[in-house]
C-alpha cells in the first residue's frame, strides 16, 4: 500500500464521558472501495465526520488527501466529494441548478459547469429532466444524482454515508456500478453501509463495534476467517459483541 | 464570492419557490397593516347608546340630537322605564345610557344645576372612559353654547389640542407597532428557521463539508432576507401613507436607518436562535414566543409601558422592538429631528454589538 489517501491514527473522539470513536487505526489506498460497516450507534458517522474535517478528534490524528485531519480541514475539503444519509439534493431546486450550485461551491468555472452537467446527464439519460424540480422525481433518481453531484468536482475521494438507505435493489446495483465508474476515474471511494450485500462489492470492509474496529479486510478473507458464508454472518457475528443499543 | 453569490441566488430560488414563505413574506405586511389600521382599532366610533329623558323638553331634545349628530354615537332606544336600563345593559344592546333629570331644563335656567348621568359599561375600561370623555365633551360643549346666549358667567372650560394626530387617529399608533413586529418576523423567524431547515433536512452537513466558509453559509443565508425586509418596509410606509392616510411627518433618511440597525438586530436574533436549535418547529416556537410575543405585548405598540409593572417595565427595556417602534414613533408621527432619538438609536446600536459579540464567540453549527 504505497498510495496511501486516507489514513487514520488512534483516532478517538469522545463527548463526554462516552467515547463515540475508541483509537481507531486503519489506512486506505488510492483507488480503493472502502467499506466502513458498523450497527447503529457504533460511530461510523463519527468517524467520518472527522476524516471529512467536519468535527475535532478528541485525540489521535490522521491524514485525507495528504492533509492532516487535525490541521488543514478546509484543504481536505477542497479535495474531497460526501453524500449524506439524510440529503441527496435541494428538493426545490431543478436538476441543472444543484449541479450549477455544487459545481460553485467548489470552485469549479461556469464553462466546465455547464459541460460537465450536460455529460453527466447524458450519461445517466437524464437530459429529458435537466429542468425538472429535483423533488418531483423518483427517490432512486435523486440518490443516483445526488452521487454524480458529490462526485462533480472530481474529487481524489469520495465520503458516502449510507447512500442507498431506502432504493430498491434494482437502483443500488446501478447505484453500485456508478461507484465503480467513479473508480475508474482514479476516484477513491470510503463509504458506509447496512446492506451486508453490498459489503461484498467493497474492496475491503471494516466493521465497528461500540466504537472499535473489530475487523478490517477483504470480504473473501473475512468469510474464510470467520468461516461463514456470507457477509451478513461475518458481520452477525462481530457485531453480536456489540453492548450500545441502537444510538 | 462567486460561491457567495451562486449562494444568495439558491435562497431567493428557496424563497420564490415556497408559496407559503412567498405569502408570509408579502402577505403578512399587507394583512397586518390592514388589520390594525382599519379592524382593530381602539376608537370609539358608532357605540350603540340609549337615552333615557324624564324631563323631555327642548334642551334635552337639543342634546339627545347633539349626541345622535355624534359620529362617536348612535342613540339606538329611548328608555321609558328604569327598568329598561338594565335589561339593555345586560343584553348587551347598549354601552352607555345618558339620563335626564326631570325638570332639566327648568333646573338648569332657574337653579344653574342640571343632572344628567351616565351609565357606562366599564367591563372594556378603555372603551368605557372612552366614551365617558366623549359625552362629556359634548355636553361641556352645549353648555358652553348656552352660557353664551343666557347669561354670562364664568365656565373654565379645558381646550384640548391633540397634538400629532389630531384626529385621534388609532392607525398613528400602530403603524410604527406593524413595522416593529413586520421586521423581527421576517428578520429573526424566517431567517432562523431558513437555517434551522437546512440542518434538518441533512444539507447543512454537505455544505459543511464543502469548501465554503461557515460564515459564509450564514451571510448568504440572511441577505434575501434582509432585501426582503426592506421591500416590506417601503411596502408598509407606501401602504400608511395611501392608505390609512398616515403622514411621515419626520425625515425618511432617519427612519431608514433606524430601521437597518433594527433590522440587523433581528437578523442576529435569528441567528442566535439557529444556533440553539435543531428544528423548524422548534425556531419557529422559539422565535414565536420569545421575540414576537414580547414585541407584540411588552413594546408599548398595545399597552402602554408607563402602566405595566416595575418589572414587566423593566423587561421591555431588553426588548429591541420597543426601542424602533418608539423611535418609529418619534421619527414618523412627531417628525423629529434625529437629537431626540439618540437614546433608542444608541441602545438598539448596542444591541447590535452585543448580539454580535455573542454571535461570533458562540458560533457554530452543531450537527
Amino acid at each position: 500500500m504505497n498510495d496511501v489517501v486516507i489514513s487514520a491514527d488512534k483516532l478517538t473522539k469522545r463527548f463526554g464521558n462516552f467515547t463515540a470513536v475508541d483509537q481507531i487505526s486503519f489506512e486506505v489506498a488510492k483507488g480503493e472501495i472502502f467499506g466502513f460497516l458498523g450497527a447503529n450507534g457504533a460511530g461510523k458517522t463519527t468517524a467520518m465526520r472527522m476524516l471529512c474535517g467536519l468535527s475535532h478528534p478528541t485525540s489521535g490524528g490522521g491524514s485525507v488527501a495528504g492533509f492532516d485531519i487535525n490541521k488543514e480541514q478546509e484543504k481536505i475539503k477542497q479535495n474531497i466529494g460526501y453524500m449524506s444519509q439524510k440529503f441527496s439534493l435541494y428538493e426545490d431546486l431543478k436538476v441543472w441548478e444543484n449541479m450549477r450550485l455544487f459545481g460553485g461551491i467548489y470552485g469549479m468555472k461556469e464553462k466546465d459547469i455547464n459541460i460537465k452537467t450536460d455529460k453527466i446527464l447524458e450519461h445517466l439519460g437524464f437530459t429529458a429532466k435537466k429542468n425538472t424540480l429535483v423533488r418531483d422525481l423518483p427517490l432512486g433518481w435523486k440518490q443516483k444524482l445526488a452521487f454524480s453531484v458529490s462526485v462533480f468536482h472530481t474529487p481524489k475521494i469520495v465520503f458516502l454515508d449510507e447512500p442507498t438507505g431506502g432504493v430498491d435493489p434494482i437502483t443500488r446495483r446501478q447505484f453500485w456500478e456508478m461507484i465503480y465508474e467513479a473508480v475508474n476515474d482514479g476516484i477513491t471511494v470510503f463509504v458506509t453501509t447496512h446492506y451486508m450485500d453490498e459489503a461484498e462489492y467493497c474492496n475491503r470492509v471494516s466493521i465497528m463495534v461500540d466504537g472499535r474496529i473489530e475487523a478490517l479486510d477483504s470480504p473473501k478473507k473475512l468469510k474464510k476467517q470467520t468461516n461463514s458464508q456470507t457477509m451478513d454472518e461475518v458481520f452477525q457475528k462481530f457485531a453480536r459483541k456489540a453492548t450500545r443499543g441502537d444510538n | 464570492m462567486k460561491q457567495f453569490l451562486a449562494f444568495v441566488k439558491k435562497e431567493f430560488f428557496h424563497i420564490f419557490r415556497d408559496t407559503r414563505t412567498m405569502l408570509i413574506l408579502l402577505g403578512m405586511p399587507i394583512v397586518q397593516i390592514i388589520l390594525f389600521g382599519f379592524a382593530i382599532t381602539t376608537e370609539v366610533k358608532n357605540s350603540k347608546i340609549a337615552v333615557m329623558d324624564l324631563s323631555r323638553d327642548a334642551t334635552t331634545q337639543k342634546i339627545i340630537q347633539k349626541l345622535q349628530a355624534n359620529e362617536y354615537f348612535t342613540v339606538v332606544e329611548d328608555v321609558q322605564n328604569p327598568d329598561r336600563i338594565d335589561e339593555l345593559m345586560k343584553a348587551g344592546k347598549v354601552s352607555m345610557i345618558v339620563v335626564f333629570d326631570s325638570d332639566f331644563e327648568s333646573n338648569m335656567l332657574h337653579t344653574g344645576e342640571a343632572s344628567v348621568q351616565l351609565i357606562v359599561d366599564a367591563t372594556d375600561p378603555n372603551q368605557a372612559t372612552t366614551m365617558t370623555n366623549y359625552a362629556t365633551s359634548i355636553l361641556t360643549q352645549y353648555q358652553q353654547e348656552m352660557s353664551t346666549t343666557y347669561r354670562a358667567s364664568f365656565v373654565l372650560t379645558p381646550q384640548t389640542r391633540m397634538l400629532y394626530n389630531p384626529q385621534m387617529e388609532g392607525a398613528y399608533n400602530f403603524v410604527p407597532g406593524v413595522m416593529g413586529l413586520i421586521l423581527m418576523l421576517i428578520c429573526a423567524m424566517m431567517t432562523s428557521i431558513a437555517i434551522v431547515r437546512e440542518k434538518e433536512r441533512g444539507s447543512m452537513e454537505v455544505l459543511l463539508a464543502s469548501p465554503i466558509k461557515p460564515i459564509f453559509i450564514i451571510i448568504s443565508k440572511a441577505v434575501p432576507y434582509f432585501i426582503l425586509s426592506i421591500v416590506n418596509l417601503i411596502t408598509i410606509l407606501l401602504l400608511s401613507v395611501f392608505v390609512l392616510k398616515v403622514p411621515i411627518a419626520g425625515s425618511l433618511v432617519l427612519i431608514m436607518l433606524a430601521s437597518l440597525v433594527f433590522i440587523l438586530v433581528a437578523l442576529l436574533l435569528g441567528l442566535l436562535i439557529s444556533n440553539v436549535v435543531n428544528t423548524q418547529v422548534a425556531a419557529m416556537l422559539i422565535s414565536g414566543m420569545g421575540l414576537m410575543m414580547p414585541a407584540m405585548l411588552l413594546s408599548g405598540m398595545i399597552f402602554p409601558i408607563e402602566s405595566m409593572p416595575a418589572i414587566l417595565q423593566w423587561f421591555s427595556s431588553i426588548i429591541p422592538a420597543r426601542w424602533y417602534i418608539e423611535m418609529i414613533r418619534k421619527l414618523m408621527i412627531q417628525g423629529v429631528d434625529g437629537i431626540y432619538v439618540i437614546k433608542e438609536f444608541a441602545i438598539l446600536t448596542l444591541m447590535v454589538l452585543v448580539l454580535l459579540g455573542v454571535s461570533l464567540k458562540k458560533f457554530k453549527i452543531r450537527l
